[in-house]
């Protein structure tokens, strides 16, 4: 066959033509997954590359045989909820079939009313505030591996139990150490005990505690309870340790710690300390394997509940996705939501799970306190389990979240 | 008195006399950190906005040189100034030289940009949630003053800093090498005439206010967590510390540097909330009434 250039031309304009279609085709057949997180602040290691990583490995283990391709996206929100709207918006109009993750409450509500505004799914795994399944819950939103209402019935009403019954909060002045500060003063007032006060401590940009500590301590409180996270709360345990407040008998409640907070602040300064996780890479060989699996992606960082969390939604979302088909799980981001209720939730990292009417996916919460320096067998053996809230008792509730779908 | 003084401020005294006391720890901070700044911008007429990386590398280096070297705080506190001060000497060499001849604008850029590069990449190779430093043992334990618990060691960093700020402020005052500082940053063509290695003196003085900054990083690591973003939540501060001290002027940042942190620690205690934003407020009112800032010649 001669080949012409009038030839050529025209056989390039009907690829071009087609190209289109074919790009259009390839979009319909593929599901987006937007790990909306923290990359670059203090709440990176607790959640953003390894969250990334973690449902990568979901990808992985989901497989190409389901006859769709996958694709996940990623961005930083930098704990601006301006910033993460905008994200958010910009996302769910290219096609985003999900949007995973995204910490800090502030920002984790603000995505949250976009969701509803576009009728697109939302599984949130890194904020902490319960109100996300209480009164600012969606139809369309999930939350996945904690919440403040969790944490603070275990650490809280574990500390309570244990004789602390006079407390003093140090309060990050944002969404989540207000909710944080709020739960727990419910299961401190109904065990008997007494709030004696709060200082609300700005968000972010506090680097030295030690003034809200010694106010803390002047009040004589039984207990300091740290309604903060990630390098808020790693300072304020070091410097608790350097004031020697812990040595006065005032025990310290980090409401919220992960692991990764552990491995800053060492073992040294942060032994006894007890706290709640849904997740331990340590608990048993499936959990293990799995750890084993992300870490070689993220090799400095083990994951923690949110990186579990991450995982185990991005599983579900694509079992649920394979189950109803690629079309029927983009026309509605209700329907898909729906579906990802009535199915129940099992994978490596938590077992077997449900999800509430109120988009509460429920499993059990761990206990732990932090080891010893000659207890920890090797990196990152941090924990030893003190107690197992059931998933049915983890919770808040149904009745008591003041969620509309409930009545609904 | 003491009676008189609870009621008037609302709070107890031991208290309040334990939030002066806290603040002048931070405001040494803030002093060490504007002493640098201000040296810098004295004689560079560098806006040095990589400062708060620099801060962040003297606490990793302090940190590097205990995991990998065994050497501790002591070691530390002579080493990781010189490394990160040479590493301020090769950027003064490579890339800040380019850009006297240039607006103020262009440094400030070029600083901010080395800063987050510097910062970006801390945070790759170590994440966000910080490493473990220990408090030396020669500095832990604490004294009980009556009215608080003093840590051993923030006494210790008060003390330090003051013996720095007052040194420094001595060799760019009163002596030889201090006086060539002043003309060069005065005349620099005519100094040069006069002999002095002009450009070398430069380099060296950039070294210099990144080592303090260092300093004051290794200082930091035992208290703060050593994590990348350490520099970033104090450096925004410092600058405002610099402008209220006014700019280039040494002992007006110093001053200003103890002098906010004192009222910074007492607005932590009668509206925490605002404990953040409070020296801004100041900044703002000083920029509006003296321009120069505080200590400035206008």
């Amino acid at each position: 066959m001669e080949t012409t250039r009038r030839g050529l031309l025209a056989a390039g304009a009907a690829t071009a033509a087609i190209a289109p279609l074919s790009r259009a085709r390839a979009q319909a057949n593929t599901i987006r997954i937007g790990v909306l997180t923290d990359m670059s602040g203090t709440y990176r290691d607790n959640t953003g590359p390894t969250s990334v990583a973690a449902t990568r490995e979901a990808v992985a283990e989901f497989g190409t045989s389901h006859g769709f391709t996958i694709e996940v996206l990623e961005a930083d929100h930098q704990n601006r909820p301006d910033v993460g709207s905008n994200i958010a918006r910009q996302w769910y109009d290219q096609g985003v079939d999900l949007i995973l993750d995204v910490p800090t409450s502030s920002v984790g509500l603000a995505v949250n009313q976009i969701a509803k505004e576009k009728n697109k799914l939302y599984i949130n795994v890194g904020s902490a505030t319960a109100d996300l399944t209480g009164p600012q819950c969606g139809p369309t939103t999930l939350h996945w591996a904690y919440d403040t209402y969790m944490l603070a019935k275990s650490t809280g009403g574990a500390m309570v139990r244990a004789g602390g019954d006079s407390w003093y909060f140090i309060t990050a002045d944002y969404a989540f150490g207000h909710a944080l500060e709020r739960d727990n003063t419910t299961f401190i007032r109904a065990a008997g005990g007494r709030v004696l006060g709060a200082v609300r401590t700005p968000f972010p940009g506090t680097t030295d505690f030690s003034s809200f500590l010694v106010q803390a301590a002047a009040a004589r409180p039984k207990v300091i309870g740290l309604a903060n996270a990630g390098g808020d709360t790693a300072n304020c345990v070091k410097q608790a340790a350097e004031f020697g407040i812990t040595r006065r008998g005032i025990k310290l409640a980090a409401l919220l710690l992960f692991l990764n907070d552990v491995n800053g602040i060492g073992l040294q300064t942060a032994q006894g300390l007890v706290c709640t996780e849904s997740f331990y890479w340590d608990t048993n060989d499936k959990t293990r394997a799995w750890t084993q699996r992300v870490v070689r992606r993220t090799p400095t960082n083990y994951p923690s509940m949110i990186h579990a969390g991450c995982y185990s939604a991005a599983l579900h979302f694509l079992k649920v996705v394979a189950a109803m088909g690629v079309p029927a799980a983009k026309a509605s981001g209700l329907e898909l939501t729906n579906r990802m209720k009535a199915m129940p939730t099992e994978d490596d990292c938590f077992g077997p799970g449900t999800i509430r009417v109120d988009g509460r996916r429920l499993c059990p919460s761990f206990l732990f306190e932090v080891k010893a320096p000659s207890e920890s067998r090797g990196p990152w053996d941090y924990y030893k389990l003190l107690q197992t809230t059931p998933a049915e008792e983890a919770y808040r509730p149904l009745s008591e979240g003041g969620c509309p779908l409930v009545r609904g | 008195m003491l009676e008189f003084l609870e009621t008037i401020t609302g709070v107890p005294t031991p208290l309040l006399f334990g939030q002066i006391l806290l603040g002048l720890i931070n405001g040494a901070f803030y002093a060490m950190l504007s002493l640098g700044l201000a040296v810098i911008f004295g004689l560079l007429n560098i806006i040095n906005f990589t400062h708060g990386a620099q801060f962040m590398m003297g606490a990793f280096v302090a940190w590097m040189l205990l995991t990998w070297l065994g050497l501790g705080y002591w070691w530390a506190l002579i080493l990781a100034p010189l490394i990160v001060g040479a590493t301020g000497v090769v950027i003064e060499r490579l890339m800040i030289s380019r850009l006297y001849k240039l607006d103020h604008l262009y440094g400030l850029l070029l600083t901010f940009g080395i800063g987050l590069m510097i910062e970006g990449f801390f945070r790759n190779q170590y994440g966000s949630s910080g490493l473990p430093y220990r408090i030396p043992a020669e500095l832990s334990g604490a004294w009980d003053l009556g009215f608080m618990f003093m840590p051993v060691y923030r006494g210790w960093v008060v003390v330090f800093s003051l013996v720095v700020c007052l040194a420094t402020w001595l060799v760019i005052e009163k002596t030889r090498l201090g006086a060539y500082l002043r003309a060069a940053t005065e005349n620099a063509a005519l100094v040069q005439a006069f002999g002095v290695n002009v450009p070398r003196m430069i380099t060296l003085t950039y070294g210099a206010g990144v080592a303090l900054a260092a300093l004051a990083g290794v200082l930091a690591a035992p208290i703060y967590s050593v994590n990348p973003q350490m520099g970033t939540n104090l450096i925004i501060v410092v600058f405002a510390v610099v402008v209220i001290g006014g700019m280039g002027s040494i002992l007006g940042s110093v001053l200003t540097g103890f002098g906010l942190g004192v009222i910074e620690g007492l607005t932590k205690v009668y509206w925490p909330e605002a404990s953040a934003t409070v020296i801004f407020v100041i900044m703002a009112i000083v920029l509006l009434t003296r321009p120069a800032g505080l200590f400035g010649r206008a």
